[in-house]
C-alpha cells in the first residue's frame, strides 16, 4: 500500500491529478472482494513491480529531457550530479509521504542489471589501440594504485581511530581495511559520466577510465578477502589466508579476463554465421556478453573484467561480421541501455540517501575519509607516474597528474559493495554506508562540478576531434610498419614488435576463423576512412546539388538552351529538397556522443560553406576541384585550357577502355563473372517479386563494369561451362559494341529531354540492363568486334542489391567517373528505376550524358544501350526502348545518381550509400519486404 | 673484412654525441650491428635478410632502402650507399629516438622535421625531392599489400584520393608536379607524431634473434 501511494505521488509529480494516488490506493482491495465476473478489474498487485520499475525509469528519462532543455545548466553541472540531486528530491518526497525508504539501490539490481550494460558499452567501444598502447600504465594504476589506496586509507583511518578522535567504534583493523578496500576503487560509471563531458585528451582519458575498469578485480578480491577475514575474526587470520588472498587475486583477475576472451571468441564465431538471421543478430552481442558476465560471477571471478574483455576482444570481428543495420542497432541499443542504466544508478543513489535508518554521523570519520582518499590518491598518482615516466614514450606531465588525481571519482560500485555488508558481522555498517554516500556525493557532485573549470584553467590538452584524413591514416600505417621494422632490426621486443606480431597472427589465423570471408577483405582501417570520406563527400555533394539546383533554376529557367543543357543540374523540386533535407536529418543522430554531435553540427555548417563556395566556383570561375579530379587520373595534366581538357578526356577514355578490356580478358575473371551471373540470375528470380520500386537501380554503379571482386562467400553457384564459354571473350567485344552503338545513337540522340530514359521491362529471367559508356566517337571506332555480350548478366544490377554481404566489393572507377571528373561542364549519368504496375520487376535504366565543351559544340549524348539481337538465352529480347517521360521519377533518384556519377571516381567499392538509396526510393516504396532491410546500409 | 674486436671508446663517445643515445644503448645497438653484419665492419643489404621478423613487413624493401639512402645518412650526396658502417647505423636509428623532456621548442621542431624528412625520403624513391603521384601510389600499394583481398586498383584509388586531399592542403598546382617537402610539412601540420615515430630503445639485452 505504501508503495502504491508513493507511485501515486509520483504520478502526481508528473503533472497528473494528485488525487489519483488516493484513488488508486484504495482500489485493489475493493475489487478483490467483489464477487462474480468482473468485466473490468483493477489488478494493481499483479503489475506492481514492473510498473514501478518502468515508472522510475520513465521519471529518470524525463528528468534527462528536462536537464537538457537548458544547455547552460548541463554545460556547467554534470548530469550525474543533477541526477543525484533529483534523486535526493524525489527520495525526500517519497519519504515525506511514506516515512519509509521503499526504493533503494540494491546490490542485486545494481550488479545484475545496471552495471553490465555500462561496462559492456565501455568494452565494446573501447579504442583498442589506445587501450593496449597504455595497458602497462593502466594496469599499474589499477592494481598497485588501488591496493595502495585501500591500504593507506584503511590503515590511516585505523591509526586515527586509535588516537580516539572518532570516539568509540565497534570495529577493528580488519573492518577499517575492508572499508578502505571498498572505498579505494575509482568507479567506472562515475568516471565515464564526468569525463565524457570534459573531453580531456585521449591518453589521459584512457588511463583514468581504464584504471576504473580494471581495478574491479582488485576491489573484488580485496573486498572478499577482508570480508572473509572479518567473518573469521582477526585471531584466525593466518599467513596462509593472506597467501590465499594474493593467489585469489590472480585467479580472479586472470580468470575473469579469460572468461571474457572465451566468450568473445564464441560471440565472434556466432556472428560469423548469422547471415540469414539478420533480425536477431544484434541480440547475440548482448546475450553472449551478458552470459560472460554471469558466468564469471558464477565462478566468483571478476565479472566486470569478463564483460569488458568480452567487449574489447569481440568488437573487431563482430563489427566486421554483422550487417551495417545490425551494427547500428547494437550501437544504439548499447548506448541506450548504458545511459539508461547510468541515469537510474545516479538517481537511485540520490534516493537511497534519503533514509534516516542508514545514517550514522561521525564527523571525524567522514571528514578524515574524504581527506585520506584525496591525499593518498594524489600521492599514489605522483609516485606511480614518476615510475611510469621512465618507461613511457609520451610522458605524463604534472597537469595530467593533477587531472588524474582529481578524476578519482567514487561511485555506485562502492555504494553497492557497502550495502552488501552484513550488519551482524560488520557492526559499523551504517557508518560505512553513510560515509560511502558522502564520499560518492562529494566526488561526483563537487569534483564533477569543478573538474571542468580545472581542466580549462590548467589548459589540459583536450581531444581534438579531427576529421579523419586519408593521408594521416596512410602515413600512420607507414609509421607502424617502420617502427616495427626498426624494432626488428635493432633487435628489441617492444610495443611495436608485439603489435606487429599480433596483427600478423590475427590476420593469418584469428580473422580467418572469426570473420566472414567477405568481411575479411573489406576490413581495413584505411579503406574505412576512405569510405567515410567518400560518404561525407557524397552527402555534401547532394546538399550542394540542392543549392546549385535552385541557383540554376534562377539562372537558366528552362531547357531552352539546347546546345548547353546542363544535365547535371537538377530542377528544383520538392522531392529533391526533401531528399537532402532527409539526408541531413538522417546523418545527424548516428552518434550519441555529445562531442560528436557537435562535430556533426559543425560539419553541416562547413558543408554549407562549401556549398556556397562551390556554387560560386561553379558559376564564376573554373572550379579548382575539378582539376583535382582530373589530377587524380592524369599525372600529366596541368593546363587549364579547354583543348587539353578534351584531349585528356579522350586519352582517359582510351586508357579506360584498355583497362576495361584487360580486365575482361583476365582469365580469372571469367569464372567469377560466370558465377556472378548465375547467382544474380538465381537471386533475381527469387526476389523479383519483392523488390520494391526504385531500389535497385539507384544503387547500380557503372563501376561494376570492372567487376573486380565478387562475393566469395557466394560459392554455391555451380559453374557451368556452357555459360563460361559463352561469356568469355564476349565481354570485351561487348564494350566495343556498346560504344559503337552508342555513337550511332548519338547522332540521333534526343536532346530535348533532360535525360534520355530507356526503359526495359524484363521478365523474371531476364536481366534488364545496361551498360553505358560515354565514349568519344573517335575512339569507339577503333575496336569493333561483333560479338554481342549481354553485359547485363555480368554487370548485374542486382549485384549491388545483394551485395550487402559483399561489402568488400572493391571495384573501381569507370568511364562515368572520368566523365564526371573530366570536365567542368560535368556530364552526368542518370539512372532511373521503376517498377511497373503489374509488379513485374522492371528496371528502367536511363542514361544520358552530356559533354559540352565550351568552344566547340561537341555535345554528345550517349544513351543507353540495348542489347539487341541477343542470342543469349537469358536475355531474350531487348525490351522496348522508350523514352521515359516521367520526370518526377527522375528526380527521385537524382541525388543518388549525381553522387554516384561524380564521386565514384575514387571509390573502391561500389556505391553503398544507403541513405541516398533509401531516399532515392522514398516516394515509391511503401512496401518493404524483409530482404530490403539489407539494402539500407548505413556507412557511418 | 676486419673482425670486430670491441667498440673503441672514442667512437662510442662520438656516437653518443651525434645520435643522442646513451652509451648503454649504443653498446646494445653495437652488439646487434655485429650480429647482423656477422662481425664485419659494415652492413650490406643482404644482411637484413637474416631478420626473420622483417619478412612480413609490407614495406620492408623501402625500410631497408632507407638505411642505405645517403640523404638519411646526412651525407651531402644523394643516391644509395652499398654498405653502411656502425655510425651510419646509429644515425638511422637516431631518427627514432623519443623526445626528451628537456628539449626546447626549436629542438623539438628540428627533431620533428628530421623525422618527417626520413619518411619523405622513403616516399621519394627517385630522389628528386618530390613525391609524385606514381611514387605515392607505389607506397600505398606496398602498404596495403598486406591485405591479400585488397586489389591493386583500390590501392591506387586510395592513393589518388590521398593525393587529392594533399592537393586541398597544398594547392593543386604544386601537387601536379609532386609533393615537395614543404608541402609535406604542411600536410603534417597539427598532427602529433610523438608516438608515431619513436621507438623506445631499452637498455636491455637484445632478445630478438636472427639467423
Amino acid at each position: 500500500m505504501r508503495q502504491v501511494s508513493s507511485v501515486g505521488l509520483l504520478l502526481g509529480l508528473m503533472a497528473l491529478p494528485a488525487a489519483l494516488g488516493q484513488r488508486s490506493s484504495g482500489s485493489p482491495t475493493q475489487h478483490n472482494r467483489t464477487e462474480g465476473y468482473q468485466i473490468v478489474s483493477f489488478e494493481w498487485e499483479h503489475v506492481k513491480d514492473p510498473y514501478i520499475i518502468i515508472l522510475w525509469i520513465l521519471v529518470a528519462s524525463l528528468a534527462k529531457i528536462v536537464f537538457h532543455l537548458s544547455h547552460k545548466v548541463t554545460r556547467v553541472v554534470p548530469e550525474s550530479a543533477l541526477l543525484i540531486v533529483l534523486g535526493l528530491i524525489l527520495g525526500g518526497i517519497v519519504w515525506a509521504a511514506d516515512h519509509i525508504a521503499s526504493f533503494t539501490l540494491t546490490p542485486t539490481v545494481f550488479f545484475f542489471y545496471l552495471l553490465p550494460p555500462i561496462v559492456l558499452d565501455a568494452g565494446y567501444f573501447m579504442p583498442n589501440r589506445l587501450f593496449f598502447g597504455n595497458l602497462g600504465s593502466i594496469l599499474l594504476y589499477a592494481v598497485i594504485g588501488t591496493v595502495w589506496n585501500a591500504a593507506t586509507t584503511g590503515l590511516s583511518l585505523y591509526g586515527v581511530y586509535q588516537t580516539g578522535i572518532m570516539g568509540h567504534l565497534d570495529s577493528g583493523l580488519l573492518d577499517f581495511l575492508l572499508f578502505g578496500s571498498l572505498i579505494a576503487a575509482v568507479d567506472p560509471v562515475a568516471v565515464l559520466a564526468v569525463f565524457e563531458e570534459v573531453h580531456v585528451n585521449e591518453v589521459l582519458f584512457i588511463i583514468v577510465f581504464g584504471e576504473s575498469l580494471l581495478n574491479d578485480a582488485v576491489t573484488v578480491v580485496l573486498y572478499n578477502v577482508f570480508k572473509n577475514f572479518v567473518e573469521l575474526g582477526p585471531e584466525n587470520v593466518t599467513g596462509i589466508e593472506c597467501v590465499k588472498g594474493i593467489v585469489s587475486f590472480f585467479v580472479v583477475s586472470l580468470g575473469g579476463t579469460l572468461v571474457g576472451i572465451l566468450f568473445a571468441f564464441l560471440l565472434s564465431l556466432v556472428s560469423r554465421f548469422t547471415k540469414h538471421v539478420r533480425i536477431i543478430e544484434p541480440g547475440f552481442v548482448f546475450i553472449i556478453s551478458y552470459l560472460s558476465y554471469l558466468t564469471s560471477e558464477m565462478l566468483s571471478l571478476s565479472a566486470i573484467l569478463a564483460i569488458t574483455f568480452c567487449g574489447i576482444c569481440c568488437q573487431k570481428y563482430v563489427k566486421a561480421n554483422i550487417s551495417e543495420q545490425s551494427s547500428t542497432t547494437v550501437r544504439y541499443t548499447m548506448k541506450m541501455l548504458a545511459s539508461g542504466a547510468e541515469t537510474v544508478i545516479f538517481m537511485f543513489l540520490g534516493i537511497s540517501a534519503v533514509n534516516p535508518a542508514i545514517w550514522t554521523w561521525n564527523t571525524a570519520f567522514i571528514l578524515l575519509t574524504l581527506v585520506f582518499i584525496s591525499v593518498y590518491r594524489v600521492i599514489g598518482v605522483v609516485i606511480q607516474t614518476w615510475i611510469l615516466n621512465h618507461y613511457r614514450m609520451v610522458q605524463l606531465e604534472i597537469i595530467d597528474q593533477v587531472v588524474m588525481s582529481y578524476g578519482g571519482l567514487r561511485g555506485a560500485v562502492a555504494f553497492a559493495l557497502v550495502a552488501l555488508l552484513d550488519k551482524d558481522i560488520v557492526k559499523e555498517k551504517n557508518l560505512f554506508v553513510s560515509t560511502t554516500i558522502i564520499v560518492v556525493f562529494f566526488t561526483v557532485i563537487f569534483q564533477g562540478l569543478t573538474i571542468k573549470p580545472l581542466v580549462q584553467w590548467l589548459k589540459v590538452k583536450k581531444t581534438e576531434h579531427r576529421e579523419p584524413k586519408l593521408n594521416e591514416k596512410l602515413h600512420g600505417r607507414a609509421f607502424d610498419h617502420i617502427l616495427s621494422a626498426i624494432e626488428d632490426i635493432s633487435g628489441q621486443i617492444g610495443h611495436n614488435y608485439l603489435r606487429d606480431k599480433w596483427s600478423n597472427f590475427d590476420r593469418k589465423f584469428l580473422s580467418k576463423v572469426l570473420m566472414r570471408r567477405s568481411a575479411q577483405k573489406s576490413r581495413d582501417r584505411i579503406l574505412n576512412v576512405f569510405h567515410e570520406l567518400n560518404l561525407k563527400d557524397a552527402i555534401s555533394y547532394v546538399a550542394e546539388g540542392e543549392r546549385r539546383g535552385s541557383l540554376a533554376f534562377i539562372r537558366s529557367p528552362s531547357t531552352d538552351n539546347m546546345v548547353n543543357v546542363d544535365f547535371s543540374t537538377p530542377r528544383p523540386s520538392t522531392v529533391e529538397s526533401s531528399v537532402s533535407y532527409l539526408l541531413r536529418e538522417k546523418a545527424g543522430p548516428v552518434c550519441l556522443d555529445m562531442q560528436a554531435l557537435e562535430q556533426r553540427r559543425k560539419s553541416i555548417r562547413d558543408t554549407e560553406d562549401t556549398v556556397a563556395h562551390h556554387t560560386l566556383q561553379q558559376y564564376l570561375y573554373k572550379p579548382r576541384q575539378e582539376h583535382k579530379h582530373l589530377y587524380s587520373r592524369h599525372e600529366i595534366m596541368h593546363s587549364e585550357d579547354e583543348k587539353q581538357d578534351k584531349e585528356i578526356f579522350h586519352r582517359t577514355m582510351r586508357k579506360r577502355l584498355e583497362s576495361f578490356k584487360s580486365t575482361k580478358l583476365g582469365i580469372n575473371h571469367s569464372k567469377k563473372l560466370n558465377k556472378i551471373h548465375k547467382r544474380d540470375r538465381g537471386q533475381k528470380r527469387r526476389n523479383s517479386n519483392v523488390i520494391p520500386n526504385g531500389k535497385i537501380p539507384s544503387e547500380i554503379s557503372v563501376q561494376d563494369f570492372t567487376l573486380k571482386e565478387k562475393d566469395l562467400e557466394f560459392s554455391e553457384a555451380e559453374e557451368n561451362n556452357d555459360y563460361e564459354t559463352l561469356h568469355l571473350g564476349k565481354g570485351v567485344d561487348f564494350l566495343a559494341d556498346v560504344t559503337k552503338q552508342n555513337f550511332a545513337e548519338n547522332s540521333t540522340g534526343d536532346m530535348d529531354h533532360d535525360v534520355e530514359m530507356t526503359e526495359y521491362s524484363s521478365s523474371d529471367d531476364k536481366l534488364p540492363s545496361y551498360a553505358s559508356d560515354q565514349l568519344n566517337q573517335n575512339q569507339s571506332v577503333s575496336e569493333t568486334p561483333h560479338h554481342f555480350f549481354p553485359s547485363c548478366l555480368q554487370m548485374p544490377w542486382t549485384h549491388n542489391y545483394y551485395s550487402l554481404e559483399n561489402r568488400g566489393n572493391i571495384s573501381l572507377s569507370t568511364v562515368s567517373e572520368y566523365i564526371g571528373s573530366c570536365d567542368p561542364s560535368i556530364p552526368d549519368l542518370f539512372w532511373e528505376a521503376g517498377t511497373d504496375s503489374n509488379n513485374k520487376e522492371t528496371v528502367n535504366s536511363g542514361y544520358g550524358s552530356e559533354v559540352s565543351y565550351k568552344s566547340e559544340n561537341s555535345q554528345e549524348e550517349n544513351s543507353l544501350l540495348i542489347p539487341e539481337g541477343l542470342e543469349d538465352s537469358y536475355v531474350k529480347e531487348p525490351q522496348e526502348k522508350k523514352i521515359l517521360l516521367d520526370v518526377q521519377g527522375n528526380y527521385r533518384s537524382a541525388a543518388a545518381r549525381r553522387v554516384q556519377s561524380r564521386r565514384s571516381f575514387h571509390r573502391p567499392k561500389p556505391l553503398q550509400h544507403p541513405k541516398l538509396q533509401k531516399l532515392a526510393s522514398l516516394p515509391t516504396s511503401c512496401h518493404v519486404p524483409p530482404h530490403s532491410l539489407e539494402q539500407e546500409e548505413t556507412q557511418l | 673484412g676486419r673482425q670486430w674486436q670491441e667498440l673503441p671508446p672514442g667512437k662510442r663517445k662520438k656516437g653518443e654525441r651525434g645520435s643522442g643515445f646513451t652509451s648503454e644503448q649504443i653498446e646494445h645497438l653495437h652488439r646487434r650491428f655485429r650480429q647482423l653484419s656477422r662481425d664485419q665492419l659494415t652492413i650490406r643489404k643482404e644482411n637484413f635478410d637474416s631478420i626473420p621478423d622483417l619478412e612480413f613487413n609490407p614495406i620492408r624493401a623501402k625500410i631497408v632502402h632507407a638505411f642505405f639512402d645517403k640523404r638519411n645518412l646526412r651525407q651531402e650526396s644523394s643516391g644509395l650507399a652499398d654498405e653502411i658502417n656502425f655510425e651510419d647505423f646509429l644515425t638511422i636509428m637516431s631518427y627514432f629516438r623519443p623526445i626528451e623532456m628537456n628539449m626546447d621548442e626549436e629542438q623539438l621542431d628540428r627533431f620533428r622535421k628530421e623525422k618527417l624528412k626520413f619518411l619523405f625520403h622513403m616516399y621519394d624513391s627517385d630522389h628528386d625531392g618530390k613525391i609524385t603521384l606514381q611514387e605515392y601510389r607505389n607506397v600505398v600499394e606496398e602498404l596495403l599489400s598486406g591485405n591479400p583481398h585488397l586489389e591493386k586498383e583500390s590501392a591506387r584509388s586510395i592513393a589518388d584520393g590521398a593525393m587529392m586531399e594533399a592537393a586541398s592542403i597544398c594547392g593543386p598546382d604544386q601537387v601536379y608536379e609532386g609533393i615537395t617537402f614543404e608541402d609535406f610539412l604542411k600536410m603534417w601540420q597539427g598532427i602529433d607524431i610523438e608516438t608515431k615515430m619513436h621507438v623506445r630503445f631499452l637498455n636491455m639485452e637484445t632478445i630478438a634473434h636472427c639467423y
